[in-house]
């Protein structure tokens, strides 16, 4: 420790006695040692614990679906068969309702999302950029059983009485989509929790893009302006080619959120195991399928069935988010800074 | 094309797509306006002394949905009062020690993707693990659920405030020969204090309106019960329950709830905020 010693002398010219640094007893230097250590340690030891966290849902799904797993195989993905008096399960019908939902809520979510960044970053005075900003983020705060109370009380009636039936007489003769838009309108079912997802998603993709549009360098957009390019000539040919990554890391972030949000899908899903092409038919999604169905599961095969289609949507969410945060790192090494 | 047409076009497209991008904002301003609008309108009339007084009522009878707000209040304090340590603890590894090494960037990649994934997974995580065991469900359970969630938030916050604390305030404490954990724990963390009290206080906010981890642990329980190991009322169980029911005085009641809910959670947004914004004008 002789190192230490020499640091801890005075400079000179200082004007604390030399004695009160110089003096410090070994025994004190070695139990400020054993201190440094046990903290290091003990938050060592919460970092392995949140990694232990995400291995511990891992297995502990795969122990309580195991027998799920033996009896039904893989053939468990591709059956739509739900019948829990035969004890006959497959989860092609949840796995549809979610991917399906989700692929809604993310091809309406993703446009306007766009906008509402491009306007936040480019187009917004400087004074309406916090209120506005702050109220888009507050859709995120909205608790998501809100979304789904108002969806199925409110939002629901309001779309079978004025919106489905346009839709009916305008969509559904179309030749291909057609088929999409057949049915009657109930107002629940998959289109309506797509659009319920869409609104849910719009805060987590628009605060991405918003955060990476803010990156790029003003000179480069400085340097398009002058040139005459117009405002929207620099974000489409200038901004996003230097964000894609981040705003592709953005759309699954979101999409992670909308694969499994449980409680507004479960009150406006409609929660039946069927298939078919109509968005205005009921379905179920793997959250809604759980949410319902797992306290009221009788049968050891039954709850581990559902506890399947849990690692299944783990799984789903877990390369989904992967993705978006390689991407969302890259874009940020790029930057050199690590947000 | 001449010069004049082409100008012109170019700038009907920039007219055209930017007036998108207000009418995106509008869009989106539109659900908020319209979902609190409703919330305040159908809470409002729900809202009287009863449901603070009075349990849950069978349906068809008065009651309000005091043993639930107490069941989440006491949930959401006990585990604010588990997750928050640990979340702070990983994070303050992360932020100062992880900065070489495997486990720190790790640690924040399955942070990160904690913090998103379902809710609803985490509850089956906790059935699998305890209430399965143990074959009933609790309050308890309930409890370890919302940690669970409380943990990646305020691990995320700690680590990004930790962050922002410039090395030479960490350079300057170890001149003066502090030791290192002296460093984190009375300059580091001090002066990211503000900012991790604002992680805390979204976190209480998350989990406040967390239904789907509550489904399979702490369930529900009509009565008052003080008793963890047993199944706990709560908040968002209840509003979920009654608003499925086809009572129309549950479902007012579920209105009420849903209020409340509601607006602690955008208060304490909106404190978190005041809390960070007022760190931030000092700093």
């Amino acid at each position: 420790m002789d190192t230490v010693d020499h640091a801890l002398e005075a400079p000179q010219g200082a004007s604390l006695p030399p004695g009160m640094l110089r003096g410090i007893p070994q025994t004190l230097l070695k139990r400020q040692q054993l201190y440094d250590l046990a903290f290091r340690s003990v938050t060592r030891m919460f970092a392995f614990l949140v990694l232990a966290l995400l291995l511990g849902i891992l297995i502990s799904l795969l122990i309580g679906s195991w027998p799920a797993i033996q009896a039904f195989g893989p053939g468990f993905l591709a059956s739509h068969e739900w019948n829990p008096v035969t004890e006959k399960f497959g989860a092609l019908v949840p796995i549809f309702g979610t991917v399906a939902t989700s692929f809604i809520a993310l091809s309406i979510g993703i446009p306007v999302s766009f906008g509402i960044a491009v306007f936040l970053t480019e187009l917004s005075p400087l004074w309406m950029r916090r209120p506005i900003g702050t109220a888009i983020e507050l859709l995120a705060a909205i608790p998501s059983i809100i979304y789904g109370m108002w969806g199925l009380f409110v939002f629901a009636p309001v779309f079978a009485d004025y919106v489905q039936p346009w839709m009916i007489d305008y969509l559904g003769p179309i030749w291909f989509i057609g088929p999409l838009f057949k049915g009657a309108p109930q107002g629940i079912g998959m289109l309506t929790a797509g659009l319920i997802l869409a609104i849910m998603v719009i805060p987590f993709i628009a605060s991405v893009m918003r955060d990476v549009f803010e990156v790029v360098p003003a000179m480069l957009k400085e340097s398009a302006y002058a040139v005459g390019a117009t405002t929207w000539e620099v974000v489409w040919n200038v901004v996003l080619p230097y964000t894609k990554i981040g705003v592709v890391g953005g759309i699954l972030l979101g999409l992670g959120r909308a694969l499994g949000e449980t409680m507004a899908v479960t009150f406006v899903i409609g929660n039946a195991h069927r298939l078919g092409t109509s968005l205005f038919a009921p379905g179920n999604s793997i959250a809604s399928a759980l949410a319902n169905e797992f306290t009221e599961a009788v049968g050891g095969l039954y709850t581990s069935a559902l506890i399947e289609l849990g690692l299944i949507l783990f799984l789903i969410t877990f390369v989904v988010l992967a993705l978006s945060k390689i991407l969302l790192y890259q874009l940020a090494k790029r930057e050199g800074t690590l947000t | 094309m001449d010069r004049a047409a082409l100008y012109r076009r170019r700038r009907i497209v920039n007219f055209v797509y930017l007036g998108i991008s207000v009418l995106a904002v509008l869009f989106g301003l539109f659900w908020l306006v319209w979902i609190l609008w409703t919330l305040f309108a159908q809470g409002l009339q729900a809202l009287n002394p009863a449901m603070f007084t009075q349990t849950t009522p069978p349906p068809g009878s008065a009651g309000g949905l005091a043993n639930a707000i107490f069941g989440s209040l006491l949930m959401s304090l006990l585990a604010t009062l588990i997750g928050t340590p640990v979340g702070i603890l990983a994070g303050t590894y992360v932020a100062e020690y992880g900065r070489r090494g495997w486990l720190g960037p790790a640690t924040r990649f399955v942070n990160d993707i904690l913090l998103s994934a379902p809710s609803i997974v985490i509850g089956l995580f906790v059935y699998a693990v305890y209430v399965a065991k143990v074959q009933h469900f609790s309050g308890w359970a309930g409890t370890f659920a919302l940690a669970l969630i409380v943990i990646p938030v305020v691990l995320k916050t700690t680590e990004n405030m930790l962050r922002l604390v410039p090395d030479t305030m960490r350079e300057a404490a170890a001149a003066l020969g502090a030791p290192q954990w002296i460093v984190i724990s009375f300059v580091t963390l001090r002066a990211a204090r503000a900012g991790i009290i604002t992680g805390v206080l979204l976190a209480i906010a998350r989990i406040s309106g967390e239904t789907a981890p509550l489904l399979f642990t702490a369930l529900n329980n009509q009565f008052w019960s003080f008793n963890m190991d047993a199944p706990m009322a709560n908040l968002p169980v209840v509003i979920f329950q009654f608003a499925m029911s086809p009572y129309q005085d549950w479902q007012t009641l579920a209105w009420g709830g849903a209020l409340l809910v509601t607006l602690s959670v955008l208060a304490l947004n909106i404190v978190a905020r005041a809390v960070f914004a007022q760190k931030s004008t000092i700093a």
